[in-house]
């Protein structure tokens, strides 16, 4: 159960990765050569299903980002100043945001055009040093958050040893950079079950479905930013917690599971975001019909992202190929709250006892 | 009927009468028009004056207002005061060169700034008539002595009225002239006009001193920098080509040629024997004939035939006298001080028999402002031509010919001038008032001949000066980030030392513009 040292060691790794992006970049200088660092590409024509690690991964195409290119030279200024500040940020024990890292880079000059001009610079140090931007201290800054019985230890400066349970808080906690990095000491949950939508969560807390499913219930407040799927990772794999996903009964909802699963596109270059042995447990297509769900009509962009998902190598198991069927045949889709025409516990009193019996045969 | 009718006076008038009743077409039309075309016309006999007999011209122009009289309602009564470092007039001519219309040495045909020998005399008249005040010239042609006069016009007889002549001794052999008139007029709304003029003017005069003085007493000084004059024009002949029944019966009357073959050869430009042989067989007029014996008929078959022929030479040029590139060059950069000229001259053409240069010059940046346009600056004869740009021939070739987007330039946004200088022995005027010239297909095709070169030149200017631009533009993005990046890196593997990102901004250099401190 001690994760206490993995988490330093791997922020001295990640120090020492950093570290030595700069002494390559430095010697490079010092012998008159205009400098360049390679990196993973992450055109689409590089990446790949692996079906052995059911996740995306980076095919073996490099890219070369130089300084002798006048369009790489800010890129590559930003690129470099950020794994200083990265370093920084790990030597002092402080986080930022993605938004933080957007407006320091004015204070350096070295300004990005716009977030998503930093965020992309950001998922270049990724790539080039194989280590999620977690890893590094800074986070986005959409918070899921998590309830149930688990006793964990943070790792974080000031906190540092102090343990929580996480029913202390009966909205649950929210899942920031401490809790991110915080190491499991005990629970007596059985299972994970992740739910999509916050009024759903709320719904699970207050019927106290934590303790009829013995559950540490997560709000993944819609597609899990990474730090979440990262922690659902650690409970399947430190805790051995079977993962249940329950999301809106469309093809939207469907692949927050299937990313939860097998990791997306936009995060081929990084291991260790992906819970293969999650299971997809709900809402399907094919709940409509069972439970009699009040519905709405696939409109143009469902029909169109269904189609796409059925192209998707990830869609190849049994069960999402059949209920791409359903949602074709039955052109309709519901939102888990459509239980709530049964009255505001049959969810729980029914639809999650009678789908977690039947997951155990998956 | 006839008995009711009026009897009719029939009666002559003189030249100065003329101008006198029709004073508007000369360019004195109102008060603003009058005292600009006054100065105008002054200054540009002044330097005639100087220029024909090779001195530098030394030109003081001085408008003052006259205390003591009072003008009319929209008009003032100034002063105006010339003084030049001409050849001078010689004194039995003062009279007559000032006092009466039509009288001069510029009847010829050879180029020169005024055709009419009327300017000068115009404005002398003008002024009589509005101040009833006569005109005072002091002029020297460099001997012993000074002449004064003052003199008035007798108008109804074109004569010159001498009030008062008085002789000084000339003890430092000046020469030049001095004209004092007092004349009607609105200086302050004609200010703008003679100050572009003077302006213009320099351009054209890179080797005159110019000196101005203005109601008031503000001094304009233009300053000459070449030393050099234009060639001076020859004078020539007329060319067959050029010539009418009226002119061919007036030769004959004063030729002394026995026949037809000598008299071609004596009195057109560039007519040899085998040329006259040609042509008078071409008009069917015998070698031998007598010219005095030839009837009207036959006159005017001579001059038609001198239309039809196609064997005579163009005229020479040499009765021209362009600015030349240099001069106009100077003039440029003297009052406009641009990044870039570019000046054609074109080689010499013929137009209805009068053989005419154009030359033409480009020029950009500078003291020249972004007015959305081309400005243009037009002149003939080295006259700046101020009044009615768009009927010009150069206004249509600069607006309606040219396709600058093929050199590459917005017009719009650059500081961008065009020069353009006709000089001919007849310049095709589309008006009496001289301001603009008349769209001869011959005079067009010069002038865009012309103007295209420049733009080539310019063109190729500007592709060159955005490259280094361009240039300049990659470096100083080299020499922002790679410091920095040198910073980050040694920042983050933890060395003191910043690495030199000198030499790799050297490799970065293309062009050896550009120079990288040293220290």
């Amino acid at each position: 159960m001690a994760q206490k040292k993995s988490m330093k060691i791997k922020k001295s790794e990640v120090l020492e990765v950093l570290k030595k992006l700069g002494e390559q970049i430095y010697m490079q200088l010092v012998n008159e050569d205009f400098p360049y660092v390679e990196m993973p590409s992450r055109s689409t024509k590089n990446i790949y299903y692996d079906k052995k690690l059911r996740q995306y991964v980076l095919g073996d195409k490099y890219v070369k980002r130089t300084t002798r290119n006048i369009r790489h030279l800010r890129p590559f200024t930003q690129l470099i100043w950020l794994a200083d500040i990265a370093h920084q940020l790990i030597n002092q024990g402080k986080t930022c945001t993605l938004r933080d890292i957007f407006y320091m880079s004015q204070a350096y000059e070295v300004d990005f055009t716009d977030q998503p001009e930093s965020d992309d610079i950001i998922t270049d140090l990724e790539s080039i040093i194989s280590y999620a931007r977690e890893d590094f201290n800074i986070f986005p800054e959409e918070r899921s958050a998590i309830y149930g019985d688990l006793t964990i230890e943070y790792t974080v400066p000031r906190y540092e040893g102090k343990r929580i349970n996480l029913t202390v808080h009966p909205d649950g906690v929210m899942i920031g950079p401490a809790l991110a990095t915080a190491d499991f000491v005990d629970t007596s949950a059985e299972i994970v079950l992740c739910i999509e939508k916050g009024a759903m969560f709320t719904r699970l807390l207050e019927e106290e479905a934590h303790k009829k499913f013995n559950a540490i219930v997560i709000h993944t407040a819609g597609q899990p930013p990474r730090a979440t799927r990262h922690l659902i990772r650690r409970l399947n794999e430190e805790l051995n917690l079977p993962v249940y996903i329950f999301c809106d009964a469309d093809p939207w909802g469907m692949h927050i599971a299937q990313v939860i699963i097998s990791g997306s596109a936009n995060a081929a270059h990084l291991k260790e975001l992906t819970t293969p042995d999650a299971k997809w447990a709900g809402v399907w297509a094919s709940d409509i019909v069972t439970f009699k769900l009040p519905s709405e009509r696939l409109n143009e962009l469902d029909i169109k992202r269904l189609k796409e998902l059925e192209k998707d190598p990830r869609y190849g198991g049994e069960i999402w190929r059949r209920e791409i069927q359903v949602f074709h045949k039955i052109q309709r889709k519901a939102e888990q709250e459509a239980f709530s025409r049964y009255g505001l516990t049959k969810i729980v009193d029914d639809y999650l006892p009678r789908r977690l019996e039947e997951m155990k045969s998956f | 009927m006839s008995s009711r009718i009026a009897k009719e006076d029939f009666y002559e008038i003189s030249p100065a009468d003329f101008f006198y009743r029709n004073r508007d077409i000369a360019g004195f039309s109102n008060p603003v028009r009058a005292i600009y075309s006054a100065i105008r016309e002054f200054v540009e006999n002044s330097l005639d004056a100087s220029e024909l007999h090779g001195h530098l011209p030394d030109i003081y122009v001085r408008v003052s207002i006259d205390e003591e009289s009072k003008g009319s309602r929209d008009a003032n009564v100034y002063v105006l005061h010339v003084e030049d470092n001409g050849s001078g007039v010689p004194p039995q001519h003062v009279p007559s060169a000032f006092g009466q219309v039509f009288y001069g040495s510029k009847y010829r045909l050879r180029q020169s700034r005024g055709t009419f020998g009327l300017g000068g005399t115009m404005a002398i008249l003008y002024g009589q008539i509005t101040t009833n005040s006569p005109v005072k010239v002091i002029s020297s042609t460099g001997k012993h002595s000074i002449h004064e006069y003052v003199l008035m016009i007798d108008i109804q007889r074109n004569r010159p009225i001498i009030l008062k002549h008085k002789t000084y001794k000339n003890e430092n052999h000046w020469h030049g002239t001095v004209i004092e008139v007092k004349i009607e007029g609105d200086y302050s709304r004609a200010a703008s006009k003679i100050l572009e003029y003077f302006k213009q003017t320099a351009i054209v005069a890179p080797y005159a001193n110019i000196t101005f003085v203005d109601v008031k007493g503000r001094l304009y000084r233009f300053e000459r920098v070449v030393l050099e004059l234009p060639k001076p024009p020859m004078e020539t002949k007329p060319h067959p080509y050029g010539s009418d029944v009226e002119t061919i019966k007036r030769m004959i009357a004063a030729t002394r040629c026995r026949d037809m073959l000598s008299f071609m050869m004596l009195h057109f430009h560039r007519i040899g024997k085998t040329t006259a042989k040609k042509f008078l067989e071409f008009a069917g007029i015998p070698e031998k004939r007598k010219p005095k014996s030839l009837s009207n008929d036959e006159i005017v078959r001579l001059v038609k035939a001198m239309k039809e022929f196609n064997g005579f030479r163009a005229p020479s040029a040499d009765c021209l006298s362009p600015l030349g590139e240099n001069l106009l060059r100077a003039g440029i950069q003297k009052e406009l001080n641009p990044e870039f000229v570019s000046v054609k001259q074109r080689k010499p053409s013929v137009y209805s028999g009068y053989p005419f240069i154009v030359e033409v010059a480009v020029a950009y940046g500078g003291n020249i402002p972004v007015t959305g346009d081309v400005i243009l600056y037009r002149f003939a004869n080295r006259i700046p031509l101020l009044y009615d740009e768009a009927s010009d021939v150069s206004w249509k070739v600069v607006h309606n010919l040219i396709n600058w987007r093929h050199y590459k330039i917005d017009i719009q946004n650059s500081p961008i001038a065009v020069f353009t200088h006709i000089c001919s022995t007849k310049i095709p005027y589309r008006s009496v008032g001289k301001e603009f010239i008349a769209d001869i297909p011959e005079i067009e095709r010069e002038i865009l001949g012309g103007l295209r070169e420049a733009l080539r030149d310019l063109s190729a200017y500007l592709t060159r000066r955005r490259a280094i631009e361009m240039e300049k533009k990659r470096f100083d993005i080299f020499e922002k980030y790679l410091p920095k990046i040198a910073k980050f890196s040694a920042e983050l593997a933890g060395s003191k030392n910043v690495p030199d990102v000198k030499p790799l901004l050297k490799k970065v250099v293309k062009y050896g513009t550009e120079k990288i401190d040293e220290d």
